[in-house]
């Protein structure tokens, strides 16, 4: 009775501590402006099928993609070893599974143990090509220190995964053949009916109950603390990437969103609308994002969603030619300004209240936050005025984030709401206003056909 | 040469099947000018029933909405939608991809809806239809050619085959570069960076690619974009190498193998 206490009792705090986590997660994306969900539904959900389930942008790099593929479906497949642990763990049986599902059973874990193979060796590949390999987008600026730590982490906690399995597995095989009562009969699993008695071959009974139930525990502990790490750290693409492509834009890269709050003053203008004399003019509009909260919520998912593989600084012409911008940077940038500006209104620091809005007993929210910092404390001008729009960081993202889109509306602020932005830019601005061309010439635009 | 302006056809009472939109470099840079001629060269070859805006057009906005300038963007896109809406014609073709990206996905939004084509797709279609036919003369017969994936034809709109096929007519290989298709590099004018200086960094976008065109050996790098030869001729200026390669524009290259 007593490991089935401890196992309950594990599993709630386990999940008490996690839900905790995942709504922070929650609450921060939804920190950004909300988003509207158009387009053709059943296009989405092809893309959820074929770019998020099928990794099909993963295979655009053979290699990698196949190795992540070895991992991916072991993590999915192992998951109903995991039912099998839950209901083990709670009721102190002993693979009863195997008796209602016979054959089946026997393939099932078969198929999990050929899986986890494959995935021990593809871990072990991603770990030499991260740490001996120079692969460049491994090494750039923003991986140095924790994000290079938490890539590792990661590997190492996938290996203790599945080592537990081997072990756990392993240990049943050899006492079922010894026909050691309470393990049942499960028929032969296609790698530890060999590998089993390879390595445990030579223990006594009780050595390899005691190996079996270490492999069962750890590979239950390490699901559970993988539960709890991914919030903190940079995978919690194995469960948003599904969200994250789903609503991931459908239009064409090349089209920039429309902002349909400058229309209508551009209307104004042109004398194509008439005023409103009832507008509120009292407050100065701004332009353009300048912190998390002018983001939508696709961009802070997208944020979270963000795996830092580094494929889109890869692709990035600024980034190939030596220029500091790095589109994963900007996401990372994001998500940890999300992060601080979450915790502080968690904590509620009222010093982060902005001046105006201060009175007594007043709630830290986002509706007042202003902590004196924004998004351009981390990212600098030089990063995003370096960006030709080019949507490589777009198309070689395996989870459809789009970088371009949070550049786009930051260099909005910068120049809308800033009146900035590279001088250079001046006589081409001037020039389509005045001239209603690119450049201020003399000559006629028909020119070219006098001659 | 000759090219009536959509003000003249309307005082004849008459309306054109093709509005041809020059756009800036079109009109202004030496350069794409050339384009312009012999992309006129050929809808003349082609019998097609076209004008232009001339003065009347103006700049789609492009540059400005990428470099974050929205107001400046929306007053010359309305100002373009305003106008347009004084002429009928079918549809409206560009040797810029810039301006056909603004049309096809920006335009709409601000309730200009007009049927557009870049000129890659409308050579294509004008080869398929037998409009033009290309006997490819002793400049271009047997000449290797590499072709240069603009990013708001290539990625933007993903448009690979077309200005491919269009290049398949004139009976020579195309190599493709390291980087090409969805992968394709930037020529490094997007994003309104054509009209400012680079950031710090250790080479120009424009010298990389001119670098991975070079490699491939072609004679002739094939472009879609006025931005993109601009670019790509610096690159292979830079690297001396322009007496032995020549940047052309699809249209270029069709013109000259004209029957």
């Amino acid at each position: 009775m007593l490991p089935q206490i401890i196992f309950a009792l594990v599993t709630f705090v386990a999940f008490w501590y996690a839900y905790k986590q995942y709504n922070r997660i929650w609450k921060n994306i939804h920190l950004g402006k909300e988003i509207k969900v158009t387009g053709d539904k059943s296009q989405r959900w092809k893309n959820v099928v074929l770019i998020a389930l099928g990794q099909k942008k993963m295979f655009k790099k053979w290699i990698p993609g196949l190795f992540h593929f070895f991992i991916y479906s072991a993590f999915i497949i192992t998951q109903i070893e995991l039912v099998e642990i839950f209901v083990d763990g709670f009721l102190g049986t002993h693979r009863p599974f195997a008796a209602i599902f016979g054959g089946l059973y026997t393939f099932a874990i078969s198929l999990i143990e050929v899986l986890s193979l494959l995935a021990f060796v593809a871990t072990l590949i991603f770990l030499s090509r991260r740490n001996l390999l120079k692969i460049p987008r491994f090494h750039k600026p923003e991986m140095k220190g924790w994000p290079k730590l938490d890539g590792n982490i990661i590997l190492y906690l996938e290996l203790a995964l599945v080592i537990g399995i081997f072990m756990m597995n392993g240990a049943d095989t050899v006492l079922q053949s010894r026909g050691v009562e309470h393990y049942t009969q499960t028929g032969s699993f296609a790698v530890t009916s060999w590998l089993g008695p390879a390595l445990f071959g030579g223990l006594s009974d009780g050595a390899l109950m005691f190996v079996e139930r270490t492999g069962w525990w750890m590979h239950f502990l390490v699901v559970l603390g993988f539960l709890n790490y991914l919030p903190i750290s940079k995978h919690l693409h194995v469960f948003l990437a599904f969200p994250n492509v789903f609503y991931g834009r459908l239009t064409p890269k090349g089209e920039i969103d429309n902002m349909d709050e400058v229309t209508t003053e551009v209307k104004i203008m042109l004398g194509l609308e008439e005023p409103d004399p009832n507008a509120d003019m009292s407050d100065l509009p701004e332009f353009g994002a300048k912190d998390i909260f002018d983001l939508t919520e696709l961009n802070l998912l997208n944020a979270y969603t963000c795996t830092e593989c580094g494929r889109c600084t890869e692709a990035c012409p600024a980034n190939i030619t030596g220029k500091k911008l790095s589109p994963r940077k900007i996401m990372m940038d994001v998500r940890d300004r999300m992060e601080l500006v979450g915790k502080n209104i968690t904590d509620n620091k009222t010093d982060c209240i902005a001046a105006a809005k201060k009175t007594d007993g007043v709630v830290l929210s986002k509706e007042n936050y202003d902590d004196g910092k924004s998004l351009f404390d981390s990212i600098t001008k030089e990063e995003l005025f370096a960006c030709t729009t080019c949507n490589a960081c777009v198309e070689a993202c395996p989870v459809s984030i789009s970088p371009l889109d949070i550049i786009v509306q930051l260099r909005r602020y910068d120049l809308l709401t800033n009146s900035a932005g590279p001088s250079d830019w001046m006589p081409m601005f001037n020039a389509i206003e005045n001239a209603g061309a690119v450049w201020q010439l003399s000559t006629d635009r028909d020119a070219w056909t006098k001659d | 040469m000759e090219v009536k302006t959509m003000a003249q056809l309307a005082a004849e009472g008459k309306s054109p099947e093709i509005l041809f939109w020059v756009g800036c470099a079109g009109s202004f840079d030496a350069r794409a000018i050339k384009v312009t001629k012999a992309f006129v060269k050929i809808l003349n070859t082609a019998k097609i029933d076209f004008a232009i805006l001339g003065n009347e057009e103006r700049c789609t906005g492009d540059p400005a909405r990428r470099a974050g300038n929205e107001f400046l963007f929306q007053m010359s896109a309305m100002m373009n939608i305003e106008t347009l809406k004084n002429y009928t014609f079918k549809r409206i073709v560009t040797t810029c991809p810039h301006c056909f990206n603004t049309f096809k996905n920006e335009y709409p939004a601000l309730g200009g809806e007009f049927k557009i084509m870049h000129h890659s797709q409308y050579l294509e279609e004008l080869i398929k239809t037998g409009k033009i036919r290309i006997t490819p003369d002793g400049t271009i017969k047997g000449k290797k050619i590499t072709y240069h994936d603009s990013c708001y034809i290539g990625r933007g709109n993903d448009i690979y085959e077309a200005p491919r096929s269009v290049l398949l007519e004139l009976n020579t290989d195309i190599i493709e570069m390291k980087r090409c298709k969805s992968d394709g590099l930037c020529c490094g004018a997007g994003g309104a960076q054509m009209f400012k200086e680079d950031e710090p960094g250790d080479k120009r976008i424009n010298t990389e690619r001119a670098e991975e065109a070079l490699a491939t050996k072609a004679d002739i790098v094939a472009a879609n974009c006025p931005f993109c030869i601009t670019m790509i001729e610096d690159g292979i200026k830079e690297k001396n190498a322009q007496d032995k390669v020549t940047v052309l524009d699809l249209a270029e290259l069709i013109a000259a193998g004209l029957d």
